[in-house]
């Protein structure tokens, strides 16, 4: 499998993704939000039609598409302007319409625009994998250096609000990342799946680890896990990768409930 | 002695006609330890709200040592315990690192903690008497065990001003007599100006040294001795044997 340079490309970026993803999302999913990487997908999804349409990169179109609707998201909850929910389905149907408006009128309706939608493991280049790698991994010393700020905020917001620290910024900076996180990821994943990287990890780590830094680690280890297992699948089942590592994460989920629920009965 | 919190002639509403504190007036003295109690939607809340400068008063002016609360420069010197079910996270947390995140407006917010952080993290998780469970999930300990995690999160940010809102919401009342042991050796310890706000004022009323009852505005101010019998908390009659 890994003879194709396709196959070592596709792990080389998978393995930032698998990586980034949880470490990302596991601040979603203790705020609340764990469904705003699917909003942030769907304005990624009008970022590559917009790219088709201006004849520019799509990947680059999505990832500016991407960040914004994920500041936008946070800045319209931080200001109250519309409830965490409210702020959500705007982004989502209104990133879905201008989709499939722009790509209609590019006339990229297209089987290249499935590829962006489910994933494939055909589409990265080693230009992708050098600003996947790049990218990916100034989010991850990003999420490092700020960790313990991120903690705080997610154990008390009101708390270190009070103390003057600066809850908003590091808000809108957890939203940035998600949006960074959904441009680097789709075209392993997909716009319509990654959203599921960034919470399946997470949620099947909390059911067995025994602190916030057991839980993100076991998460990153569990979504680095499901992309290498999802990408093997994808190559031999001759299947879109985006399915098959989301379909291992959730198979995650379900041994660590099992794990925790013979640990309670024990 | 130098005033901590003064609110002077404050009036506030969420939706005009509808006020929930009218001309309110009140002045903490630094050092003090005060209780702010009086009944759900009465005003407690809003007024902690508007003395922490996270809300601004219709009319009035509220001052944090001194400077005009919305613009305090010192908040890293503000402690403030929220009610329980106001705290956030899913999943396992630590008491060590429930804790850890008090220190994040002191200690500084990129890297891990520096040396003496820890030390004073570590004391701070001693004070409260859970050194023993340091390490263990806040999940697995008991409701009073759990809100003394947040006071001791509070302390690790070495206040000036410690705020503690509806603090033993939800805890039984022997542990809620137990919290108030230690905020009362804490306060004597630290001398930090301490706000209990609570409608279960009952634990606290033989410990501070003035209650403030709050009902749209204040309607009782002194010592909780001389507070006419029928607004007592009756859930703790034996605390004032």
């Amino acid at each position: 499998m890994l003879e194709s340079e396709f196959m070592r490309l596709a792990f080389a970026t998978g393995a930032v993704v698998g990586l980034l993803a949880p470490a990302v999302g596991f601040f979603l999913v203790q705020r609340n939000m764990s469904l705003v990487g699917d909003g942030v997908g769907h304005t990624a999804f009008a970022g590559v039609a917009a790219g088709y349409l201006l004849g520019v990169s799509p990947v680059l179109t999505a990832l500016v598409a991407a960040v914004a609707g994920a500041v936008g998201i946070e800045w319209l909850r931080s200001r109250r302007q519309a409830a965490g929910d409210q702020a959500l389905a705007l982004l989502f149907y209104t990133g879905l319409a201008l989709g499939v408006v722009l790509a209609s009128s590019a006339g990229a309706l297209n089987v290249n625009l499935f590829a962006f939608l489910f994933g494939s493991i055909l589409t990265v280049t080693r230009e992708d994998l050098v600003v996947v790698a790049v990218l990916g991994a100034a989010g991850l010393a990003t999420v490092a250096l700020l960790y313990r700020a991120l903690v705080g905020v997610v154990v008390d917001e009101e708390g270190a609000r009070v103390a003057g620290v600066p809850v908003i910024p590091l808000n809108v900076l957890v939203a940035g990342l998600a949006g960074l996180t959904i441009g680097l990821s789709m075209q392993i994943v997909g716009i319509l799946l990654i959203a599921a990287l960034m919470v399946l990890p997470v949620i099947a780590s909390v059911r067995v680890a025994w602190s916030m830094r057991s839980s993100i680690l076991l998460a990153m280890a569990i979504g680095l896990a499901s992309v290498f297992a999802g990408l093997t699948i994808a190559y031999y089942g001759d299947l879109p990768p985006g399915g098959a590592i989301v379909l291992v994460a959730a198979g995650a989920f379900l041994v660590t409930s099992l794990v925790d629920a013979v640990r309670r009965r024990g | 002695m130098p005033l901590a919190v003064e609110l002077e002639d404050v009036s506030f509403a969420y939706r005009p006609g509808q006020p929930v504190l009218t001309n309110v007036d009140l002045a903490v003295e630094e050092g003090e330890f005060v209780a702010v109690a009086g009944p759900n939607g009465g005003g407690k809340t809003t007024l902690v709200r508007l003395a922490l400068g996270l809300s601004r008063p219709g009319s009035g002016s509220v001052r944090l040592f001194g400077e005009p609360a919305h613009r305090f420069s010192r908040r890293a010197a503000l402690g403030y315990v929220a009610q329980r079910a106001q705290l956030g996270g899913h999943g396992p947390v630590t008491v060590r690192e429930v804790v850890a995140a008090g220190r994040l407006a002191q200690g500084g917010l990129l890297g891990p903690l520096r040396a003496r952080d820890r030390a004073i993290v570590d004391a701070a998780i001693d004070d409260v008497g859970l050194s023993d469970h340091a390490r263990a999930p806040l999940s697995e300990l008991s409701g009073g065990q759990q809100q003394r995690a947040f006071i001791a999160k509070a302390f690790a940010g070495e206040p000036s001003l410690l705020v503690l809102d509806e603090p033993t919401a939800g805890v039984d009342a022997e542990s809620q007599e137990s919290l108030a042991r230690l905020l009362d050796r804490l306060h004597r310890d630290r001398r930090v100006t301490t706000l209990y706000v609570s409608h279960e004022f009952g634990a606290v009323e033989g410990i501070v040294e003035r209650l403030v009852l709050v009902r749209g505005g204040i309607v009782f101010d002194g010592p909780p001795a001389t507070l006419p019998s029928e607004w007592h908390d009756p859930s703790h009659a034996h605390a004032r044997e």
